[in-house]
């Protein structure tokens, strides 16, 4: 294929490079520097997709970032990406795109159908036509609507490439390398301020790379090149290509996203696919500069309608013909520069301008090369179906109301001028309140809210002396408060040509009985009319009326829609642009990566992973682990063949007739010392505290102020002023932040010291009839005998040389012992207990029998202490104490707390004793009970007992202490399940608790 | 992101600390009789103030100290931060 709108002696591109690359199949050539989009116009690829609605042909609009058609599905090195726009994908060797939107195929597109049909699809479409019937909707219309409105496919694969985050302070943060992006950078750089200058084109210089400019001398483009090179050699200074600053956020946080990859055919090794920055900037500059607005007029969607500046870009960078006959059709000064560059490069371009009599400096240029200029005229509307073939052109009255007699003028594209429209995004974004400005019809920034100011055409200035003027002012001011350095930096000379006053026009009416298409918003399809029914359907405030039509809703954000729907809905209205007012600006300005968004928080690197000090020894004997919050504890270890249910059984039946251990060292563990370290668990814990002597260990449970359980564990007085708190696995870190909540705000006259010791301490729980008799194999020196260690007791041993605490705590309801060491002894004393636990026949045991031993039991653990139930639900009242005060005991009056007929924990077997009822089943006493059937509670944890060998539950029962006898029905939706039960004592095993104290 | 000047460790972002609530809220005295409104009022009732808010955060990940934060719930500017022992004046 030839590049046959390519043209000699202009652009940017390397043409010593040649690249193939494939679109819908068929393979083109381009040059390196290329994107996409212009790689494509210049074979003369004009459609490129098919619009969301009405499927009608797409092809380019712009140049760059607000481009709302060219979205395409990438192919790249064995992965897909969809939503790529054309106008910002850097062409590579091997680079494949396909059109999205179509089915079959971009020329011939079935969902077409809809534009026929489109006296259906008006404004508010979906929410009239498919809700009813309700059934509908899932089998037929959303199905329907997903195929016919999707844009583009999300991969399913596994994504391989790696993305990264970065974290950045500097003193000035500057968004956009045009004129006042370089001007203030270059200024506050010479001060010696750290600087960070973002520009999110592969190229710097924004519009000096296009604008027929000179600056001291240069032209505008050699003179952004010597400043980009300067900087790149400042050691204080940052300057980043490929990076959108995409969200302002709160205290002068922006986010920027740095694609490093996606211009090359593959990510080199090392290397991220993009790089996300999280920068806190002392200062922010804004100089994101302006994008041009269309001006509105029938069947403005046809491939070959595009912004004049678009135009002008595509021939000055990529040196590419948007086309040969050439309409420019403009309402200022702009429209005429695109023609000129035409002219210069040989084609001869037709220039319509809605004004009457406009004189500047640059018409008087464009009259000078002979440009067929026509005032008061305006194009009616494209012609042409996939692409422009002509257009109708009228004069237009003074008054914009009346059109003059329709003439068809041959044209292969049309290059419209609205006029301007300041980039406010990141601005408002920040909580600057804009405001508008009337001079040239668009909102500009207002009152800075956070350290940011907006420079330049953002700031809707738009001559380049006023530019560079105020740029380099500010960058070298606001560099001078944060490094008192003041380096003069001499403005240098500008030439630039002055423009007159543009056109306050932007829609040309229907002519008499024509009903054209006129497009607001080109990706979503939304026309005037669809703004004109909105406002008669009664919707009024401007968010209404972009949700209801999806007006600014598509990928681009409506970045060349939004003002036009305003002046629309402020001409309708009867208001003024500013009454309307504009709908929020929300990040992102453009869209970003998921995956750069996750960083490399994927997969096991989503949360962190702790193991124990006795993983490795786990991993090795088979164990099947299970997450606990971000520990990995072993569920149980597999023997053979054997699944969960035998494998825990058989662990838990070994700890009731032998001994077996456990991997304790999740348990939270607090140190906690100083003189008043009794008088904080007495007021923490809802026992009594100050008596407990050196030496012993006590259970206690601890309550938020509003009654409600927080957690439960034992302490043990080690020494003098010296505890050893425990926690659930889950809340340690929660009772930490609780404990000093209270010392450093609520009562810092306790003189106490705690601290997390939960990684320090290796703990096993030593559980069974024979857990003595090992322990006073494992300690020889030490009296562990009922008298010398009594149940709740505490002493210090010597583990083989190694310092060990020995507590005598049971959560298994057996004879049990809990051993300490410090984490790095882990490992030993686990191969040292299961050593010497050989000839008592000790079995390591998992997660799910700890769970089967201490159900059976009837101890409460998280699923009943889950945060709705006081220490009653729980039969823990026993502990609550009537004559001191603690934390959350006032809230125990409560009056539904104190009712007759509180809910409490009960147990539940199945009359079969055979079914096992699954967690979260709800109690009923009729199970035939029409819906909804009241639940009277629910199951909060079930096992298999190995005591009584059937199925065995927990469950927090409305009244369950008067339900104990009752027979009720466990109802599991979810499983199917009804399954009769009786109620019974949640103590099911040992309920005098003997064998802890035998 | 807020960033949140710590009185122990200076300037750290938002992502370090855990939010803790109203700071005015003083809890009732232990072993004193309380109606039953006084006891609602610290443990339930909250203006939800729309302007300068004094509120508790505790740095989790940093020095773990609690400290005073005055700031505008609507445009989250911080005015002054203060250690869990400072007067507010
Ligand atoms: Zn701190």
């Amino acid at each position: 294929m030839t590049q046959a709108f390519r043209i000699e002696n202009s652009g940017l591109i390397n043409r010593d490079k040649k690249l193939s690359f494939k679109f819908n199949g068929k393979t083109y050539f381009g040059y390196e520097g290329d994107t996409l989009a212009s790689a494509l116009l210049a074979n003369g690829v004009h459609l490129v997709g098919r619009s969301f609605k009405y499927h009608r042909p797409r092809g380019f609009f712009g140049a760059g970032v607000d481009e709302p058609y060219a979205v395409v599905q990438l192919y790249r090195n064995g992965e897909t990406e969809p939503n790529i726009k054309a106008t910002e994908q850097e062409l590579f060797e091997g680079l494949e795109a396909k059109s999205v939107n179509c089915w079959p195929s971009v020329n011939f597109d079935i969902g077409a159908i809809n534009n026929f049909l489109k006296i259906f699809l008006p404004a508010g479409f979906y929410y009239k036509t498919f809700m009813w019937p309700k059934s509908f909707w899932y089998r037929i219309y959303e199905p329907f609507i997903r195929k016919a409105a999707g844009l583009g496919v999300a991969s399913i694969k596994h994504d391989k490439e790696r993305y990264e985050h970065k974290y950045e302070y500097c003193d000035l943060l500057i968004a956009g390398s045009g004129p006042s992006g370089l001007a203030s950078a270059y200024a506050a750089a010479k001060n010696g301020a750290k600087v960070i200058l973002a520009e999110d084109k592969p190229r710097f210089g924004g519009s000096l790379l296009t604008s027929d400019v000179n600056i001291g001398n240069q032209s505008g483009k050699d003179w952004a090149e010597g400043i980009i090179a300067e900087l790149k050699t400042m050691p204080n200074v940052v300057v980043k290509n490929r990076s959108q600053i995409f969200g302002y956020y709160d205290h002068n946080m922006l986010v920027m996203s740095e694609k490093v990859s996606d211009h090359l055919p593959a990510t080199k090794k090392y290397h991220p696919n993009k790089r996300l920055w999280y920068i806190r900037a002392k200062e922010v500059l804004i100089s994101s500069g302006s994008i041009e607005r269309p001006i509105v007029f029938g069947n403005n969607d046809t491939p070959g309608v595009i912004l004049s500046s678009a135009a002008k870009e595509y021939l000055k960078v990529y040196g590419v013909l948007v086309g040969r006959k050439p309409l420019v059709f403009t309402n200022n000064d702009s429209g005429y520069e695109t023609a000129i560059e035409f002219k210069k490069h040989g084609v001869d371009p037709v220039v319509l301008d809605s004004r009457k009599n406009p004189e500047s400096e640059i018409i008087d240029e464009a009259k000078n090369l002979g440009i067929n200029i026509k005032n008061s005229y305006v194009v009616v509307a494209a012609q042409g179906y996939k692409k422009v073939k002509s257009a109708d052109i009228a004069s237009i009255s003074e008054d914009k109301k009346q059109l003059g007699k329709i003439e068809n003028i041959q044209c292969d594209c049309i290059c419209v001028s609205g006029f301007w429209t300041p980039t406010i995004h990141l601005t408002s974004q920040s909580g600057n309140k804009t405001k508008f400005k009337e001079e040239i019809d668009a909102f500009v920034p207002g009152q800075s809210k956070q350290n940011e100011i907006t420079l330049g055409a953002a700031n809707g200035v738009f001559t380049l002396e006023e530019t560079l003027k105020t740029s380099f002012k500010a960058g070298s001011e606001l560099s001078k408060k944060i490094t008192e350095n003041d380096n003069e930096i001499a403005i240098p000379n500008v030439v630039e040509k002055k423009s007159s006053q543009h056109d306050k026009f932007w829609c040309v009416p229907l002519p008499k009985g024509k009903n054209y298409k006129r497009f607001l918003d080109f990706q979503n399809d939304v026309a005037v009319s669809d703004i004109e029914i909105a406002l008669r359907e009664g919707y009024r405030s401007i968010e209404h009326v972009k949700r209801y039509t999806t007006l600014g809703m598509a990928t681009d954000q409506g970045k060349t829609s939004n003002l036009n729907g305003l002046q629309l809905v402020s001409e309708i209205e009867n208001k003024v642009v500013p009454a309307v007012g504009h709908t929020t600006f929300r990040p992102p300005y453009t869209p970003v990566s998921i995956g750069a968004i996750v960083g490399r928080e994927v997969g096991k690197h989503s949360k962190p992973t702790r193991k124990s000090p006795m993983h490795s020894w786990h991993e090795k004997n088979n164990a099947v682990f299970v997450d606990a919050g971000v520990w990995l504890r072993p569920r149980y270890y597999k023997r053979g063949n054997e699944n969960l249910f035998e494998g825990s059984k058989r662990e838990a039946k070994n700890v009731r007739t032998n001994v077996g251990v456990c991997d304790v060292t999740t348990l939270g563990k607090i140190d906690i010392k100083g003189p008043d370290a009794a008088e904080l668990l007495n007021r923490v814990y809802t026992n009594a505290w100050l008596k407990l002597p050196v030496g012993k260990a006590r259970y206690g449970v601890m309550l938020r102020e509003d009654g409600i359980v927080m957690d439960d564990g034992t302490t043990t007085r080690i020494s003098e002023n010296h505890y050893h708190m425990t926690t659930t696995t889950a809340q340690a870190a929660n009772v930490l932040s609780h404990l000093e909540y209270y010392l450093q705000l609520v009562w810092p006259e306790l003189n106490v010291n705690v601290v997390s010791t939960t990684e320090q301490w290796a703990g096993a729980a030593i559980a069974g009839p024979k857990s003595r008799d090992l322990l006073q194999k494992l300690f020889p020196n030490s009296d562990v005998s009922n008298e010398g260690l009594p149940f709740m007791g505490y002493i210090e041993g010597d583990l083989f040389g190694v310092k060990a605490r020995i507590f005598r705590i049971s959560f298994s309801g057996e004879l049990a012992y809990e051993v300490n060491v410090e984490s790095d002894y882990g490992n030993f004393m686990w191969e040292k207990i299961m050593e010497v636990g050989e000839e008592f026949k000790i079995q390591p045991y998992g997660t799910e029998a700890l769970s089967t031993l201490r159900i059976e039991m009837g101890h409460v653990a998280g699923s009943e202490l889950d945060g709705r139930t006081i220490p009653y639900d729980n039969a823990l009242e026993g502990l609550v104490s009537k004559k001191k005060d603690f934390i959350g005991k006032r809230s125990l009056k409560r009056t539904a707390f104190t009712a007759e007929v509180r809910q409490r924990v009960v147990g539940v077997v199945p009359l079969d004793k055979q079914t096992s009822i699954p967690e979260g089943s709800h109690l009923v006493k009729d199970d035939k009970a029409p819906l909804p059937n009241p639940k009277l509670g629910h199951i909060s944890a079930s096992c298999w007992s190995v005591e009584y060998d059937n199925p065995f539950s927990l469950a927090i029962l409305k009244d369950g202490k008067n339900m104990i006898g009752q027979k009720l029905f466990a109802m599991s939706p979810l499983k199917n399940k009804v399954i009769p039960v009786e109620i019974v004592s949640s103590h099911y095993v040992d309920p005098k608790g003997e064998r802890v104290r035998s | 992101m807020l960033y949140i000047n710590c009185p122990h460790c200076g300037m750290r972002s938002q992502n370090e600390f855990s939010y803790g609530g109203d700071a005015s809220v003083k809890r009732p005295e232990l072993n004193k009789e309380v109606s039953d409104q006084e006891w609602d009022n610290f443990v339930y009732n909250r203006k939800s103030l729309r302007g300068k808010h004094l509120e508790l955060w505790q740095h989790i990940s940093g020095c773990r100290q609690w400290i005073k934060v005055e700031r505008d719930t609507a445009t989250h500017e911080i005015f002054r931060t203060f250690k869990a022992d400072e007067e507010v004046a």
